[in-house]
């Protein structure tokens, strides 16, 4: 048997469920482009998002292709280690429940920025928010973009460039025309599939070892050692190191400007609440899928054909497809993989336009007063900035090894955004200046330590040293940002603040208050007077 | 607003002692929904970092074999995931069965 050689020899069925899952997406737009008039369908999906879709669509714009590729091939290539970041991605969501979502449905309107901007001045506030969350989801943008290139190419056989182009573009028409509404349908389809395709590929092969997990990873033990199974020295390897990516991968979760996002789809603090309560059960349960998918590859496919096809093992999930499946199976995982990718940079590309169109233009530019007509106009222009800048960014820097950037991504969130956001919502003496320092101490610590650490120093730029031990920043960023929110805080005076958080505390019990126009009222009688 | 206004001219501290008592209550119940969150949170954070300074510090404890092809590390990874589940359960719970009638009663209150 010559295996494998479908990867890069692209089946039809793969190209068939590839065309299809792209025609889904359109379709989907189609039918949102009817229900997509204002800022309010565009930006939240109209608030008609139930607790369990939201649910299954958290879980959609969660579950990036670096889970389902790359945590698959990490656990195949290094055993136990690579459960390390399956654990950590879960982790931040209780967090997310308990601190974060009931407050944020309540105190804001389409961003995160809203909720920290609450009870400060807008727009110094604002624009540090808008750094924070520009650079997280860029630098995420960047590496979907490139692995959906890598992703493609290797499996359908396509020019990379053409692949970039491709996710870009039918992002860019999903957001224009079906904004959130076809995000998010596209999402809960996308985790339906993901969901259903690892479910079906675990137990295809756990049927080989008597429905029995432990046999499995007997057996993976078996020919690549215990060690397989124990902590190991591949993905962290100093003690610290292990501390720091922890701390970023709990807490990143929690700032993540497209995840924060989806929490205004819902209509109320409870819809949040369930909604949480079942993208932590998907999540989860995803990821104990991993646990089996990755020792599958392991034992069923082999390291070393693994490392043949992909050397970050990028490929274990669709070749044990293909050992359990066959071709149609390998089709069928490929296209899972394509629109997990698709929905992902639909969340952080609508997420970037509205921290350019609400937080910048709306709010900064126009001070919160812009008819709805420009915001909606405006929000459409951001798009297509995103989307140019993620397909430029995604060809520019092809055969780059960006892996860390989701690294980073999460390490600029759990710094710039969570200390700021958590401070706004819980503490009363927060100012307007504290809370602009610590994003921007948040952000800045972030990147700067990144590129002095051994991930940029002596993997990227291929140098003997680094100036910072850690790979990851987070145990030293994260706790800075909160520092310098509190001192620079205690140093300042905000009055209007204080005054306010009673207010706030109230909304976030009560709610907001009932809109006393509906928004098509408003725009009409704006027209006269604009 | 307007019955509180209307009332003013009658009894003048009125209106005051009802904003009083609304901001009593919601004081309250804004303190006990960070207390439940801040307990829960903690022991999150217990869990999880039980598991990574565990990583950090002792990682031949957790290649310790409890049966064939079962680590303590593996088995405490799925811990981990069981109890992310168990607390956001615990939490949807009490938020729903506690805390949302309270805040249903402040929201009609406010009305």
């Amino acid at each position: 048997m010559t295996p494998f050689a479908a990867i890069g020899d692209p089946s039809a069925i793969a190209i068939f469920f590839f065309c299809l899952f792209i025609l889904v997406a359109l379709v989907i737009s189609y039918w949102a482009a009817r229900r997509t008039k204002t800022t309010e369908q565009f930006y939240a999906a109209g608030h008609q998002i139930s607790g369990f879709q939201n649910g299954m669509a958290l879980a959609g714009d969660y579950m990036s292709a670096a889970s389902f590729l790359g945590i698959a091939g990490l656990v195949a290539l290094y055993g136990f280690d690579g459960l390390i970041y399956s654990i950590g991605f879960l982790v931040g969501w209780p967090i997310v429940l308990f601190l974060i979502a009931e407050p944020l449905r309540n105190l804001g309107k389409y961003t995160f920025a809203d909720v920290v901007a609450y009870r400060l001045k807008q727009t110094p506030v604002r624009m540090a928010a808008a750094v924070g969350t520009l650079s997280v989801v860029i630098f995420y943008l960047i590496a979907q973009m490139v692995g959906a290139g890598v992703l493609i190419t290797l499996m359908f056989d396509i020019d990379y460039a053409l692949a970039v182009a491709i996710v870009g573009t039918v992002m860019l028409v999903l957001i224009l025309f079906g904004g959130m509404i076809a995000t998010t349908w596209v999402q809960i389809v996308k985790a339906t599939l993901l969901l259903g395709g690892a479910l079906a590929l675990a137990l295809w092969v756990l049927s080989y070892f008597s429905w029995n997990p432990l046999e499995l990873f007997d057996s993976a033990a078996a020919d690549n050692g215990e060690a397989v199974l124990a902590p190991g020295d591949q993905v962290v390897t100093g003690s610290w190191d292990a501390v720091s990516l922890g701390l970023a991968l709990m807490f990143g979760t929690a700032g993540l400007p497209h995840i924060l996002m989806r929490f205004y789809t819902v209509p109320d603090a409870k819809a949040a609440r369930s909604s949480v309560n079942w993208a932590t059960f998907f999540i989860g349960g995803f990821y104990l899928l991993t646990f089996v998918l990755g020792f599958g590859a392991m034992a069923l496919v082999g390291q070393g054909t693994i490392t043949g096809i992909d050397e970050g093992g990028n490929m274990a999930a669709p070749l044990l497809a293909q050992e359990v499946g066959g071709e149609p199976f390998l089709g069928f995982i490929a296209a899972v993989a394509f629109a997990t990718i698709l929905a992902v940079v639909a969340g952080l590309a609508l997420s970037g336009a509205a921290a350019l169109s609400h937080d910048l233009w709306v709010n900064v530019v126009r001070h919160g007063d812009a008819p709805e007509r420009e915001q909606l106009r405006v929000a459409k222009i951001a798009t297509v900035i995103m989307g140019a800048t993620a397909i430029v960014l995604g060809i520019a820097l092809e055969g780059q090894n960006v892996a860390y950037m989701v690294g980073l991504a999460f390490a600029i969130a759990a710094s710039a955004n969570v200390p700021s956001l958590l401070m706004a919502i819980f503490w009363r003496r927060f100012t307007t200046w504290g809370a602009v320092a610590s994003i921007l101490v948040g952000a800045v610590s972030a990147l700067v330590l990144i590129y002095l650490s051994p991930t940029i120093q002596e993997d990227v730029l291929g140098n003997d040293s680094s100036f910072f031990p850690l790979k990851n920043p987070a145990l030293i960023s994260m706790p800075l940002a909160f520092v310098t929110g509190i001192v620079v805080s205690l140093l300042t005076r905000d009055a209007a603040a204080e005054e306010k958080f009673y207010e706030a505390e109230r909304r976030i019990v009560i709610g907001a208050p009932p809109q006393a126009v509906p928004a098509e009222a408003a725009v009409a009688h704006r027209r006269p007077t604009g | 607003m307007t019955t509180y206004e209307s009332a003013t001219g009658r009894r003048p501290e009125e209106p005051d002692r009802h904003a009083e008592d609304e901001r009593e209550a919601l004081d309250r119940l804004s303190a006990r929904r960070l207390r439940v969150a801040l307990v829960l949170t903690m022991a999150m954070l217990v869990v999880y970092f039980t598991f990574i300074l565990l990583i950090a510090f002792d990682k031949s404890l957790l290649g310790e074999m409890i049966t064939d092809g079962l680590s303590l590390g593996i088995l405490l990874g799925v811990i981990v995931v069981l109890a992310t589940w168990v607390l956001t359960w615990i939490y949807v719970a009490w938020a729903n069965r506690r805390y949302e009638p309270a805040a249903r009663e402040l929201r009609e209150r406010a009305r």
